[in-house]
């Protein structure tokens, strides 16, 4: 019993606390080559991303796959997304990913902070 | 950097040649049962859609440093290296343009400059300083995406245009950031992570 206590509790400290202001930092020096959080530009904006059915930023012109795509986007549809956009959503056209899980969490808690303003 | 500068393996050759059919002869191939045939066409089809972001960040550069050399902002000397800046984007982009289109592939259209005046906020542009501090984070946020992409082209003559055009966004950056009197980078391996 002590054994299986000890192992939750190393589990449970494994576990990533999101943090929104390292977020913030990966979003800048990642993601801001293509997207912003308020504009379309060679990505979709980004604010209230989280909520958002995919392919519906206004304005924006997405890939007859994302248009079409049932999901929306919540904590893990976007880490899912983030992990591997094409396995996602196959046809889609974001090239890039983010492979760590924890910068994922933490992307996804930022964007999480721009989505109620 | 121009068309001959770009190295196509010889399967990319051969598609290339197909032109616009290459999309139909993915689907023949799937419907004859070469399945490793189609699968391949498939990848080619995803490097395109790379290709087509690439190219969209370089139409946005360049419509940048027209946003720039257009607002009366920039001393001579600065204005002269924004234009050499935005030759080399349009290098990247007639380059780009002509693989997606060996490829197969159609490539992404530029928008109107007002539509990215709009998505840049020109309008907050005020000095000098505002323009190469915009320049700056966009060739830093090129770099980023181009390195970044790197690992998803299936076709490694690809990946290495991407690292190709990555590092002229890098010395772009280097010589903003200089321009700006900013400190170097203390740290290694400071791009792309």
């Amino acid at each position: 019993m002590r054994i299986l206590i000890a192992a939750l509790a190393l589990a449970a400290g494994a576990a990533h606390a999101a943090d929104a202001a390292r977020g913030k930092t990966l979003y800048e020096s990642r993601c801001t080559g293509c997207h912003s959080i308020d504009s379309n530009r060679v990505g979709p904006a980004h604010r209230g991303v989280l909520g958002r059915k995919a392919g519906t930023a206004r304005g924006y012109d997405y890939s007859p796959a994302l248009k079409a795509a049932a999901v929306v986007w919540d904590a893990r549809s976007l880490e899912r997304w983030l992990a591997d956009p094409e396995r996602l959503i196959p046809g889609q056209r974001m090239g890039y990913s983010v492979p760590d899980a924890a910068d994922r969490a933490d992307l996804v808690e930022y964007l999480r902070t721009q989505s109620t303003r | 950097m121009n068309e001959s500068n770009i190295v196509l393996p010889a399967r990319r050759r051969f598609l290339g040649t197909a032109g616009k059919a290459t999309l139909s002869a993915a689907a023949i191939a799937l419907l004859a049962g070469n399945e490793a045939l189609a699968q391949s066409m498939s990848g080619t089809m995803q490097d395109v859609g790379i290709l087509n972001v690439a190219l969209g960040l370089e139409h946005e550069a360049i419509n940048a440093y027209q946003l720039g050399a257009m607002s009366g902002l920039l001393q001579k000397q600065v204005l002269d290296v924004a234009v050499l800046f935005q030759s080399h984007h349009k290098g990247h982009r007639d380059a780009l343009i002509a693989t997606i289109r060996k490829l197969g592939g159609t490539p992404v259209a530029e928008k109107p400059l007002d539509d990215y005046a709009k998505a840049l906020k020109a309008d907050t542009l005020k000095s000098q300083t505002d323009i190469l501090e915009l320049a700056a984070r966009l060739e830093l946020g090129a770099t980023n995406a181009y390195l970044g992409v790197i690992p998803a082209f299936k076709d490694a003559g690809l990946a290495k245009i991407a690292g190709r055009l990555a590092a002229d966004e890098t010395m772009h950056w280097s010589i903003l950031s200089s321009a700006m009197g900013k400190p170097m980078p203390m740290a290694a391996l400071t791009f792309g992570a």
